[in-house]
């Protein structure tokens, strides 16, 4: 339920009339004196560079060369781009489906350790493990795993008979690979769900059971209900952070076979420091942008239909 | 069942209705083992990359590609530890993560803190419209921002310097902004006011009353960025050029590039630059759980 926790302060007294007495005026002065380190970052480190890619993704800068203004040039290239095209569609894939699958094996996960059972901590330790450990170790420890020949997971296939795939090698088994080892980590957001189900007041499970709910009908007329805004929210984040991922492609699979793993930042990475065409990364990135705030408009726009807040009913 | 998120005797209520064939006793207990039967088999499948990682570790060079496959070492060569470290300069590259990773560390408690304080307590005309504004900026994809940024600290001339990889941590960062806030609100303002009243500065009021408080949270934010810049291989791969600056993340991504067929010892080094991150997990495990559940987030 963290994700719900009130924006407002809470002992916050409504400012009242505009005329603001010496206290306040201190107050205010005070305030943005506190904040002004972030408001120089905000400008420096955000503002800034989101506008200054916008006026550079209608250059042909190539950091080499003075910029000229060419219009829309680069976005025209964009279209006629298969590569932008591919990478498009794999960081989609790979959004959805890690997204997709992690939320059920989250979800799954913080279900079985809600049975209050013994040695739940270290069960949670367990599961919430991998999801710390991150970067080019584990993207190492997984080309190994993934290992055609002598990997892990095909060592294991071949030990009950099945032949399995060359993982990062094959370009129809590589977004798979990479989603299974995405699964690796769902206990970052296993660890949140748990925290949201052990916020569902009991009685409410007591009321369901009296009118004669069974297991099924408690789970899902009671917990996915409750617990939907905090999978509202985990879909969210959860897929801004899965199209920004593309560090681990770029040492696992280096975007092949035949661009099958060519994410959409690999391929922007690529073209701002290996061809250093600034402009045309600087358009890829307010496609970006643009496409990020589509599909977030659109999963807040349908979550009226299934996303319920509690505070709905006491309206 | 194994869907079933409530403790067995709630099923009592609705049992007399559905006529259960085992006695509701033996039921509670096949779903007990049903639930650890899954819980000790998903520990394996979680746990076993470890155990994977640390056993290839300490095999012979030509055992790790022998075939069939074996998991655990016929010997354990731990001298593959000091042979890999060696191969290229870790100890300089451990050098240069610690100093990034410290420097990240402090200036994201400092200037979080300071801005985290003035959004909780202080009253400011457009103060919530600048919150929105700070939470805004975690939905901004980090590509988005990666170019205009190389060309900023490009014309200041700080690529190939650690500078890039430090300075903004100085400058606030959203995530660890609000989860300082959350828990700051949570301070009872009456400390405060009881401050103000003794004539304590704004100042005096955060370093003297709400810092002291908000020992879990601070650990908290220190803890996550320690993990976040010990991992990041991005920034160094960006701005770095000069190998006697590279990271440790750097510099694994280097030995994998240059000798890529010594997995033994490729996962040696990698066990290595993974030991501070699980000391620090296991040390500070309630702080992880609080901090996300504190703030809803998983510390992306």
């Amino acid at each position: 339920m963290a994700a719900a926790q009130p924006l407002e302060h809470p002992s916050a007294r409504p400012l009242g009339k505009p005329r603001l007495g010496p206290q306040a005026r201190r107050e205010e002065r005070e305030f943005y004196l506190f904040i002004s380190l972030w408001i120089i970052g905000f400008v420096l480190f955000d503002a800034g560079p989101i506008l200054a890619s916008f006026a550079i993704s209608f250059t042909n800068w190539t950091a080499l060369s003075d910029p000229q203004l060419v219009g829309l040039a680069n976005y025209q290239r964009m279209l006629a781009d298969p590569l932008f095209f591919t990478a498009l569609w794999n960081s989609l894939y790979f959004g959805v489906g890690s997204v997709g699958l992690g939320l059920i094996v989250s979800f799954l996960l913080a279900l079985l350790l809600n049975q209050r059972v013994w040695g739940m901590s270290l069960f949670r330790t367990i599961f919430y493990l991998p999801s710390v450990v991150s970067g080019i170790a584990v993207a190492i420890l997984w080309i190994m795993i993934l290992h055609k020949d002598f990997g892990l997971i095909n060592s294991a296939l071949a030990a009950i008979g099945i032949q399995g795939p060359g993982w990062l090698v094959e370009p129809q088994w590589a977004k798979p690979a990479l989603i299974l080892m995405s699964l690796w980590g769902a206990g970052g957001s296993m660890v949140i769900y748990l925290a949201g189900l052990q916020s569902v007041p009991q009685h409410l499970y007591e009321a369901a059971a009296i009118d004669g709910a069974g297991t099924w009908g408690r789970f899902w007329n009671v917990t996915v209900p409750l617990m939907s805004p905090v999978i509202f929210y985990n879909l969210i984040v959860g897929f801004i952070a899965s199209i920004q991922g593309f560090v681990l492609v770029l040492i696992m699979t280096n975007g092949g076979p035949a661009n099958a793993t060519l994410m959409y930042g690999l391929y922007l990475y690529r073209v701002a420091f290996q061809f250093f065409q600034m402009g045309y990364a600087s358009a890829l990135a307010w496609v970006l942008l643009l496409v990020i705030m589509l599909i977030t408009a659109a999963q807040f726009y349908f979550a009226k239909y299934w996303v319920f807040y509690e505070g709905d009913l006491k309206r | 069942m194994t869907l079933d998120e409530m403790p067995a005797r709630s099923t009592t209520a609705a049992a007399p209705r559905r006529q259960p064939l085992l006695g509701l006793r033996a039921q509670a207990l096949v779903q007990r083992i049903i639930v650890y039967a899954l819980l000790l088999s998903l520990s394996v499948v979680f746990l076993l990359p470890f155990l994977w990682m640390l056993a290839t570790s300490l095999k012979q060079s030509q055992e790790v590609f022998s075939y069939p496959p074996s998991f655990w070492p016929s010997s354990f060569e731990w001298q593959n530890y000091p042979a890999g470290w060696t191969i290229l300069p870790f100890t300089t590259f451990l050098i240069n993560s610690l100093i990034v990773t410290t420097a990240n560390v402090v200036g994201n408690l400092l200037s979080c803190s300071l801005v985290a304080f003035g959004f909780a307590r202080l009253r400011a005309r457009g103060r919530d419209v600048l919150f929105l504004l700070l939470l805004a900026t975690l939905m901004i994809p980090r590509e988005v921002t990666i170019v205009p940024r190389f060309l900023l600290f490009s014309q200041l001339g700080l690529v190939n310097t650690l500078w890039p990889l430090v300075l903004p941590a100085w400058f606030g960062y959203a995530f660890f902004i609000f989860l300082l806030r959350q828990f700051f609100m949570s301070i009872p303002h009456e400390l405060d006011d009881a401050a103000r009243i003794d004539g304590a500065s704004t100042l005096r009021i955060l370093t003297d009353i709400i810092l002291p408080l908000s020992g879990p949270a601070l650990a908290t934010v220190a803890i996550f960025s320690f993990i976040g810049n010990w991992s990041n291989l991005l920034d160094p791969l960006i701005y770095l050029r000069s190998q006697e600056l590279y990271t440790l993340a750097l510099g694994l991504n280097l030995f994998r590039g240059v000798n890529f067929t010594a997995f033994n010892l490729l996962m040696a080094v990698s066990i290595v630059t993974l030991i501070p991150v699980l000391v620090v997990f296991f040390l500070a495990q309630k702080l992880f759980v609080q901090g996300v559940t504190l703030t809803g987030m998983g510390g992306r």
